[in-house]
């Protein structure tokens, strides 16, 4: 059975705070939605919300055809993962993954099979008389997630269930919870901090700040194409400029920024209107010594391995650009930014 | 290669170590003293003051008190102080900051004190026999103990293993039971011993709750010993000692005395 998972008009107070702004969202059926932001953006709150863990002050949470929102914690049958695991100390692998069953009063010899078969499925066949104490970190999110998966639930829940773990096990993580999620057809929310694990996992990721979605969308389309300043800034739109459009030429947009014309291919842009921001990624704005591009004195050189990076001064401001690893250029020498369309984007001017 | 110690610090380690010994290798000694009176190094072996303890059946009666009001007066203190020292953990954004001072009060009003209120409140005040005034009194007196020490291992607990219960469908109020308590059961077992000791031994509170014909051994051993300094008190002494030791031993073997080193 899938469902889908709908937040309708959420609003919801700390005290006298507002953490959560009229807050809408929707994920659909068997698709994993991540909520992504930095901390206080309010993720973890809407995470909370629908595990029945604070009350919003108003609006609607609806799970497939069932209303969520005055329905107490345990009977909203939801499956989660938490940040510290959340074992239970004192009980075998094979109890933990069975306490959801027991619960539903499923008998002991069922109970225990349904427990193995899932202990087996997470990889961890022979540690089901362990206690938490005696696993590792990867093992114990591997039995966390049997213990929400176990009990078949509509909906499942991560918060930052990977943050704990050290890097390499973190990439093998979340394509295991990927996996599962995906065999399982079970409608997800998975709240992070980690822009790389949001983009890797998700169907769509709902960017948050200060209670609000900044925009909900694909990882591809985040990634090339925000749909705002913030969201620009989050996925690595270091620099703004604001740019006018003067006209058009073979195939190309003619702009006017910091003093310089620009061409932009209209293949790749899309302007929102006559007067634009275009916001580049360092990657975005090649450096080099002669060419059509942005005029800048370089600053400060840092090494990346990949390339070199400058601070650039222009007339539209400190930016910064990455220049190839074959000639670096001194410190004060003069040289230009040539925008790379791939690594660029246009927003509106009211959108910063 | 050794490690080198100064004699310094051998003489004073053995000096405490014969600090803390002492005082029980008299009453051990004295106890199995054959004279009159309470003396050290005994005069002769006998086990006679430990008969004399068992015949006298004022001690009999006061040491089943004694054990009573432990055991219920802890009881009844771990009913109250456990799901205060939840509440205070779990809600401890909420609830203001002074709410867990309230609760060992009765550590820092000098027990005389807290046995006189008790004794013109609930005693004389309300008129509730001794036997129930005994026991609110020794239930106040050990809620300090029950509520810091449950406490403590509640505030290093992670809560989300609660919330991890209540997903999987098990009701808050289950929850506590099923995944709280077995998991501080370490703070519980401590709680529980130090209460228990704590009233086993106590005078100050006792003495002005007993009344007629309800006493506690403590008190009882007082008044033996106003009226005859003999053997008899150490005896009782070793007894409680070695009850207290057994008791300490039965918990090791079952559930661990780790907890006490942590």
């Amino acid at each position: 059975m899938t469902v889908s998972l709908t937040l309708e008009n959420i609003t919801a107070h700390y005290g006298k705070t507002m953490v959560l702004e009229d807050l809408d969202l929707h994920v659909g059926e068997g698709e994993l939605v991540s909520l992504l932001g930095s901390s206080g953006c309010g993720k973890t709150t809407t995470l909370r919300l629908v595990a029945g863990f604070l009350e919003p002050t108003s609006g609607r949470i609806r799970l497939g055809e069932r209303d969520l929102t005055r329905l107490p914690s345990h009977a909203r049958d939801i499956g989660l993962v938490f940040q510290t695991y959340a074992l239970f100390p004192h009980l075998s692998v094979r109890d933990n993954v069975a306490f959801g069953l027991k619960q539903r009063g499923i008998a002991t010899s069922d109970r225990n099979k349904r427990a193995m078969d899932m202990i087996e499925r997470v990889g961890l066949s022979g540690f089901a008389d362990r206690y938490p104490a005696n696993l590792s970190g990867g093992q114990r999110q591997r039995v966390a997630l049997a213990r929400a998966l176990v009990i078949d639930p509509p909906l499942l829940m991560f918060d930052e269930p990977l943050s704990n773990l050290d890097a390499k096990l973190r990439v093998e993580m979340r394509v295991e919870i990927r996996r599962l999620q995906q065999a399982n057809g079970t409608t997800a929310l998975y709240v992070t901090h980690d822009q790389e694990e949001a983009f890797s996992i998700s169907d769509r990721v709902a960017i948050m700040n200060k209670g609000r979605i900044m925009q909900l969308d694909t990882p591809e389309v985040l990634y090339s194409r925000p749909a705002n300043a913030f969201v620009a800034d989050f996925v690595g739109f270091e620099n703004v400029i604001e740019a006018v459009a003067t006209g058009e030429e073979g195939g190309m947009i003619l702009a006017e920024a910091g003093g310089a014309q620009l061409k932009l291919p209209k293949s790749h842009f899309e302007l929102p209107a006559k007067e634009f921001l275009l916001a580049a990624r360092a990657d975005g704005l090649l450096v080099a010594e002669t060419g059509e591009g942005l005029p800048a004195t370089l600053g400060l050189r840092t090494y990346l391995g990949r390339a070199y990076q400058y601070v650039c001064e222009t007339r539209a401001g400190n930016l910064t650009a990455n220049g190839p690893l074959g000639a670096p250029l001194e410190t004060g020498a003069n040289a230009v930014l040539i925008p790379q369309p791939e690594q660029c984007c246009v927003l509106h001017r009211e959108a910063r | 290669m050794k490690r080198k110690l100064h004699p310094a610090l051998i003489a004073f380690a053995v000096l405490v170590f014969i600090f803390l010994t002492g005082p029980l290798v008299i009453i051990i000694g004295s106890s199995l003293s054959s004279s009159e009176f309470l003396e050290f190094p005994p005069q002769g072996l006998s086990l006679r003051w430990y008969e004399n303890a068992f015949d006298i059946s004022a001690f009999r009666r006061t040491m089943g008190t004694s054990f009573f009001l432990a055991v219920a007066g802890t009881a009844l203190s771990m009913l109250v102080g456990v799901p205060a020292a939840y509440a205070m953990a779990r809600y401890r954004v909420e609830l203001p900051g002074w709410l867990g001072n309230v609760f060992v009060l009765p550590v820092l009003i000098p027990e005389i004190v807290l046995g006189f209120s008790i004794m013109k409140t609930i005693t004389t005040g309300y008129e509730v026999p001794v036997l129930p005034s005994l026991l609110i009194g020794h239930a106040l007196l050990v809620l300090p103990y029950c509520v810091r020490v449950t406490g403590a291992s509640l505030n290093s607990f992670d809560f989300s293993i609660e919330e991890a219960a209540v997903s999987l469908g098990c009701p808050r109020w289950k929850a506590f039971f099923v995944v709280i308590l077995p998991n501080i059961r370490a703070g519980l077992i401590a709680a529980f011993i130090l209460a228990f000791i704590t009233s086993l031994n106590d005078v100050s509170i006792s003495l002005f709750l007993t009344g007629p014909g309800v006493s506690t051994l403590p008190i009882q051993l007082l008044a033996h010993m106003e009226q005859f300094f003999d053997p008899t008190i150490a005896s009782v002494s070793v007894v409680l000692m070695f009850i207290t030791v057994g008791v300490m031993a039965v918990v090791e073997r079952t559930l661990g005395l780790t907890f006490l080193t942590k």
